[in-house]
C-alpha cells in the first residue's frame, strides 16, 4: 500500500513526478528573488490564481531598502493579479493554514518551513526563489517523490508537555539530519489527540530534520477546522504502507524539553537547564503563535507580572483579533508583555526583539543557529509553556503541570 | 565537466544562515552575498573562494531555504561543493543555478589540490584514489547541463 505522499503524488517513492501545483506561494523575503529570476525568464504567469503573495518576514519595513524591495513586490501582485496579503495579515504558512490548503492537494512555498501545512494531509514543501519562478512560470514543477518515516504516535501528551515538545523530542530523536530527502507520517492513535494547532506545531519542525513535509491524515478534527473557514473537506483513510524506517513515540512519556544553542537537535529535559538566565522571553512564530498558544500563554500568566522581557508576536491577524475576543491580549499586555504586529518578528534576525552581543532568548521559535536571532545572541527553544513559566520567574523553569 | 580547486574543508551541519545571515538579504546586489559569506564562521573565508571547491562535512546547506545561500557561492567564485550528503531545499537551489554539486565521501585536508569530474563520477584530491559521486537525476542532469533552471526554461518554446 502507498504511503500518504506516494497517494498523494501518484507515484512510488524514488520515481520523479511533474505535479501542477495546486498552490504556490512565497513571501516578502522570497519573492524578491524569485521575481528577479522570473523576469528573467520571460514568460507570463500561468496560474495567478493559484499563486499568493504574503508580506510576514519584515513587517511592517524596517527602512527604505526593504520597503522599496516590498514596494516591488506589491506592485507586481497589483499589476499580474496574484492575491497578496499584506503587511498585518500574518506568517505565509499560519494564513494559508486558515483556509487555504485542503488534504491531498500539492503545496508549494518558498521557504523552508511550508512543511508545516503537511499537518493537513496535503503535500507541503519548500523551494528556493529559482524553482518558485519556474512554477510562477510553468504552474507546475517536478518532486522525486520521498520515502517516508513512519512515527507512530501513543497515548496522551501530559505533564505540561505540549506539541512543541513532541517536535523538539523526534527532532533530536532523528538528528538534524536523519530525514533528509524524506517524508515523515505521524499517525497512531495518539495523532488523533493532537489538536490541529499542535499538528502544525508538530509539522513545523519537520525540516530540522532535514525531511521534505511532516504529513497527518485527515481526520475529523482536520475536516472540523477547515469548515470553520468554510472550506469542505472528508478524512482520508489510513492504510498501512511500505516505510523506509519506522519510530514509536509514547505522547505520555514526552516530557517538557528545551534545545540549546545551536542545534535544533539537542533538546533535553527542562530541569537539566532550568535557572539558566535570560534576557528575553519571546512567543510567536509560525510554530507557537497560533491562539491556542497565545490563549495558554495568557492563562499561565494572567494577573501576574513577567521578570523579564517579554515580546508576544501572533502568527496572524485572526489571531490577534481571536486573542483581543478571549481577552487573552488583555492579561498579556497586563502581564508587562511587549505586542508586536502579526508576522515572523524577531525570528530571523531582521526587527523587532532582536537579541544583542551576549544576549540570551527563550524563544517558541524552531531555530537556534548561530547568530540568527542577532548576532552574538543564544537562543534557546521551548514550548509555550515553558516560555511562560521562564517569563515569571526571569529564568528558565519549567511549566506548570510538570512533574 | 571537469573541475579543479582547491579544498576548503567545513565541518557537519553547515546551515544557510551560516553561509549567510539573514541580515544581509534585503538587497538586489549579489556581490553582497559574495562579499559576507560565511561570515559568521570566519569572516577571511569569502575572500578565499574564488578558484575553491567546497569540502564539507554531511548535512550542507540545512535550515532556510533562502536561494542566496547558493548565489553567494557561485558570485564568489566557489567551483564546487562536495559533501557526503546535502539539505535538500540547498541541493536543488544549487542545481537550478548551475553550481555543480557532488554527493561524495572525500578525505581531504585543507588547500588540497581537488579534481571533480562530473561526467566520470569522481572526485579526488591530491594524490589519493579517487571517490565516487553519487549518480545525479538524469532530471539534474539536464538542469544542470543547460547551465540553470532559468537556461533550461528559456529554451522550451
Ligand atoms: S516565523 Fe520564523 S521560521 Fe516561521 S516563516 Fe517566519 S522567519 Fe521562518
Amino acid at each position: 500500500m502507498p504511503t500518504l505522499a506516494e497517494r498523494i503524488l501518484g507515484a512510488p517513492a524514488g520515481e520523479c513526478v511533474d505535479r501542477a501545483i495546486d498552490v504556490a506561494y512565497a513571501h516578502d523575503g522570497t519573492g524578491v528573488l524569485a521575481l528577479q529570476t522570473f523576469r528573467t525568464i520571460g514568460k507570463p504567469l500561468a496560474r495567478p490564481g493559484r499563486m499568493r503573495l504574503l508580506f510576514d518576514h519584515i513587517v511592517p519595513a524596517n527602512n527604505s531598502e526593504t520597503a522599496t524591495l516590498q514596494a516591488e513586490l506589491r506592485r507586481f501582485a497589483h499589476e499580474s493579479g496574484v492575491p497578496l496579503c499584506d503587511v498585518g495579515e500574518g506568517i505565509c504558512h499560519q494564513v494559508m493554514g486558515e483556509g487555504g490548503v485542503r488534504p491531498g492537494e500539492v503545496v508549494i512555498g518558498a521557504d523552508s518551513h511550508t512543511c508545516t501545512l503537511g499537518a493537513f494531509g496535503a503535500f507541503a514543501t519548500g523551494v528556493g526563489a529559482t524553482d518558485m519562478a519556474a512554477i510562477w512560470a510553468t504552474g507546475e514543477t517536478w518532486l522525486r517523490v520521498p520515502e517516508t518515516t513512519k512515527i507512530s504516535l501513543s497515548g496522551e501528551l501530559g505533564g505540561g508537555a505540549e506539541a512543541k515538545d513532541l517536535a523538539l523530542a523526534y527532532v533530536s530523536r532523528l538528528g538534524m539530519d536523519g530525514a533528509t530527502y524524506r517524508a515523515l507520517e505521524f499517525r497512531g492513535e495518539g495523532a488523533a489527540t493532537l489538536s490541529m494547532a499542535g499538528r502544525l506545531t508538530c509539522s513545523n519542525l519537520a525540516i530540522e530534520a532535514g525531511a521534505k513535509t511532516g504529513l497527518f491524515y485527515a481526520d475529523r478534527t482536520t475536516c472540523e477546522y477547515l469548515a470553520g473557514f468554510g472550506v469542505e473537506a472528508s478524512p482520508q483513510t489510513v492504510e498501512d504502507a511500505d516505510y523506509a524506517d519506522e519510530h514509536d513515540i509514547d505522547l505520555g512519556a514526552v516530557e517538557p524539553l528545551v534545545a540549546v544553542p545551536h542545534r535544533v537537535d539537542s533538546a533535553r529535559p527542562v530541569d537539566r537547564v532550568a535557572g539558566t538566565a535570560i534576557d528575553q522571553v519571546f512567543v510567536g512564530t509560525c510554530t507557537n503563535g497560533r491562539l491556542e498558544d497565545l490563549e495558554r500563554f495568557a492563562a499561565a500568566i494572567k494577573g501576574r507580572r513577567v521578570r523579564v522581557r517579554t515580546v508576544v508576536i501572533p502568527a496572524s491577524r485572526r489571531v490577534l483579533a481571536g486573542a483581543i475576543r478571549s481577552g487573552a491580549l488583555e492579561a498579556i499586555v497586563e502581564a508587562g508583555c511587549t505586542v508586536g504586529p502579526p508576522g515572523c518578528g524577531p525570528c530571523l534576525g531582521m526587527h523587532l526583539g532582536v537579541l544583542g552581543e551576549g544576549e540570551v532568548c527563550l524563544s517558541t521559535a524552531n531555530r537556534n543557529f548561530r547568530n540568527r536571532m542577532g548576532v552574538g545572541g543564544e537562543v534557546y527553544l521551548a514550548s509555550v509553556g515553558t516560555a511562560a513559566a521562564s517569563s515569571l520567574a526571569g529564568e528558565i523553569a519549567p511549566p506548570e503541570g510538570a512533574a | 565537466m571537469r573541475l579543479a580547486g582547491r579544498a576548503i574543508r567545513l565541518p557537519p551541519d553547515i546551515d544557510t544562515d551560516m553561509i549567510i545571515a539573514g541580515r544581509y538579504l534585503r538587497t538586489k546586489d549579489r556581490s553582497v552575498w559574495a562579499a559576507r559569506a560565511f561570515e559568521d564562521l570566519d569572516p577571511t573565508l569569502a575572500g578565499r573562494l574564488r578558484g575553491a571547491v567546497i569540502a564539507a562535512g554531511p548535512n550542507f546547506g540545512c535550515g532556510s531555504s533562502r536561494e542566496q545561500a547558493a548565489v553567494a557561492l557561485r558570485e564568489a567564485g566557489v567551483v564546487a561543493v562536495v559533501a557526503p550528503s546535502f539539505a535538500r531545499i540547498f541541493y536543488r537551489n544549487a542545481i537550478n543555478l548551475g553550481l555543480p554539486i557532488a554527493e561524495a565521501e572525500l578525505d581531504c585536508e585543507d588547500g588540497d589540490p581537488v579534481e571533480v569530474d562530473l561526467e566520470a563520477g569522481l572526485v579526488r584530491a591530491g594524490d589519493r584514489p579517487p571517490v565516487p559521486i553519487a549518480p545525479l537525476s538524469p532530471r539534474m542532469r539536464a538542469i544542470l547541463g543547460a547551465g540553470g533552471l532559468v537556461e533550461l526554461l528559456k529554451g522550451t518554446a
